[in-house]
């Protein structure tokens, strides 16, 4: 082989590669980016390190999925910016810690079918109780604001406001320690014998968490993509008046949409302050930053982007909060402003027309 | 003339500052295409959407079977049997065709026979019938708009420009399906530009002019009155042919 043909056989077969790796990460930036980020941090440290970082990273990211995942709808369909969404969180949050501490006796028993006469009546009390909020809310606060971004910020920061006061009325202002259930605490040891990642301790409870929120964006895409009601809901997405012009009440449908966000929010709420076991009413404000981030960078009003992005969220906080503890803050912010220079729409925007 | 299903009266609608519609009298009679003629900025598309209650009527009365239905909400008329086919065909671009047409069956599930109905009119659907909408042709875009209206039977169909844009090979299969709309007394309220698809169409006439009826009566006296046409519309057949 001549060096001319050898140049041309260099410059042909990269560029077939190239052509389709740009394509990849044209048509799946949201895979893309999560294996980017994957690979770059498995080359960064120890593989058991690594598997246990992504195994937290993803059950972050699945409650903040459950957290954000409301509001993009709210966002989406609505055209609501609800900034009170964090009270909900911290209201589920609350409300879920109060069934553990009341059923406090099943939840110290050892056995898993016993813990869950605690844990399915706390979730459950969180789901209904930051639903129902938010069916007042929705009445109350925002339906005199649809259609005007500024009062909306107004009305739902004061909202919140006053949802955070009230629970320091009803549980008091200081922290609250919630009993994680017995058969929840501990963790599964990986086989010795498998090669590399042999021995890992995985935490129980984060696993239940990746299970949960995979689960949950299971039941959600299959919603959206499957039923009469989700096609009802990417059709409002795109004109609300032709909703209505075929005859459906595209306010029953928001307020359905606000109040089941507002019970996912209380849900995720519930599920956090069984992982950090420790809670307090501003919890929700701090964990907005991740569900703003996550919505703006997932793409707002879509489901699948806002579950990718809270995935990538979970792990960059993981990833970087243990090479460099500092910066780990800063990681999440720098991922979305990272994203949307790339994809100013962000990963999977859902197109207004 | 046939008893009428939809009368207006003395309707007048706003849009922002702007005084659209001044005191709209039209009568539709049941069970026949009644064509809404007039210039650009006549008021005739403000005239559907405030039938449809997408305008607000800020004085007069808006009359269905009887009923008034001045005020209500779009969703209640829209259930009273009314269907509206926008300028714009109002299509969710992003749903597949049979997405569209799903929501468009609000009764619950599609009538197969009426389905086919509705394919032997557009074949088209039929083809793209699991493609988002939004990859659809001009022609393609327009024939769902219209297969969305008729999916149930409907009392009244408000279609406003379905020629726009479209191509004359096009036009004429739209022509097609309205003449068997026409033939099963379906009650139509068109709004046309295209003289020559009105007047094949149209049963009765009436003709806007700066935000009222200026004059009503059967299509066949407008279309054999060339006078008439240029003073009504500023045209005569003469001309636009």
């Amino acid at each position: 082989m001549s060096a001319h043909d050898e140049m041309i056989g260099q410059s042909e077969r990269p560029q077939g590669v190239l052509a389709r790796f740009a394509a990849f990460r044209e048509n799946k930036p949201h895979i893309f980016l999560l294996l980017l980020m994957m690979a770059v941090a498995l080359l960064m440290m120890d593989p058991r390190t690594w598997v246990l970082l992504t195994i937290s990273g993803l059950a972050m990211g699945a409650m903040v999925f459950l957290m954000a995942s409301g509001m993009t709808l709210t966002f989406g369909l609505m055209n609501v910016l609800n900034l009170a969404h964090g009270a909900f969180i911290s209201l589920g949050a609350f409300a879920g810690a109060s069934v553990l501490v009341w059923l406090s006796s099943q939840a110290s028993e050892p056995s898993l079918l016993i813990n869950l006469a605690a844990i399915l009546p706390a979730l459950g009390f969180a789901l209904v109780v930051a639903g129902l909020l938010g069916l007042v809310f929705e009445r109350l606060v925002i339906k005199p604001v649809y259609g005007d971004h500024l009062k909306q910020i107004l009305v739902t920061v004061g909202g919140s406001i006053i949802i955070m006061e009230l629970i320091h009325v009803v549980w008091g202002p200081n922290e609250i320690p919630v009993p994680r259930p017995e058969a929840l605490t501990g963790a599964f040891l990986l086989p010795e014998a498998l090669p590399v990642i042999g021995g890992v301790a995985l935490e129980k409870y984060r696993l239940i968490a990746v299970v949960l929120g995979l689960a949950i964006y299971g039941l959600m895409t299959w919603i959206i993509e499957r039923t009469r009601v989700g096609i009802l809901i990417r059709a409002g997405v795109e004109s609300r008046e032709m909703v209505e012009v075929q005859g459906y009440r595209i306010r029953l449908l928001f307020l359905g949409v606000f109040v089941a966000g507002s019970a996912l929010a209380g849900l995720g709420g519930a599920m956090w302050a069984m992982y950090r076991e420790i809670i307090t009413a501003h919890m929700g404000d701090e964990l907005m930053i991740s569900v703003i981030v996550v919505i703006i960078l997932g793409g707002l009003g879509s489901i699948k982007g806002c579950f990718y992005g809270a995935v990538l969220v979970g792990l960059i906080n993981l990833y970087v909060g243990y090479l460099e503890p500092r910066l780990a803050a800063v990681a999440t912010v720098g991922l979305m402003v990272g994203v949307l220079m790339w994809r100013p729409q962000g990963l999977i925007p859902v197109i207004k027309v | 003339m046939a008893e009428s299903i939809l009368s207006l009266s003395g309707v007048r609608a706003d849009i922002d500052q702007y005084h659209i519609l001044h005191g709209v009298d039209l009568e539709v009679p049941a069970g026949e295409l009644t064509v809404l003629l007039g210039r650009n900025g006549a008021g005739k598309s403000t005239t559907l959407r405030t039938i449809m209650g997408l305008t607000t009527v800020t004085d007069g009365k808006v009359r269905f079977r009887g009923e008034d239905i001045t005020g209500q909400p779009t969703p209640r008329i829209a259930r009273k049997g009314i269907a509206f086919v926008p300028e714009n065909m109002g299509i969710f671009s992003l749903l597949t065709v049979r997405e569209n047409m799903v929501l468009a069956a609000v009764d619950g599930p599609m009538d197969p026979a009426r389905l086919d109905w509705v394919f032997d009119l557009f074949p088209p659907l039929k083809k793209f019938w699991n493609r988002a909408a939004g990859n659809l042709s001009g022609g393609q875009k327009q024939m769902l708009a219209i297969a969305r209206a008729i999916i149930e039977p409907r009392e009244l169909l408000l279609v406003d420009e379905p020629t726009k844009g479209l191509a004359p090979a096009i036009i004429n299969d739209l022509a097609g399906a309205f003449e068997q709309l026409k033939q099963q007394q379906v009650t139509v309220l068109l709004v046309e530009q295209n003289f020559n698809f009105s007047r094949r169409l149209g049963q009765s006439a009436a003709v806007m002019n700066d935000g009222g009826v200026v004059w009503s009566g059967q299509m066949t006296e407008l279309a054999d009155n060339d006078d008439l046409q240029h003073e009504l519309l500023g045209l005569g057949l003469g001309e636009h042919q």
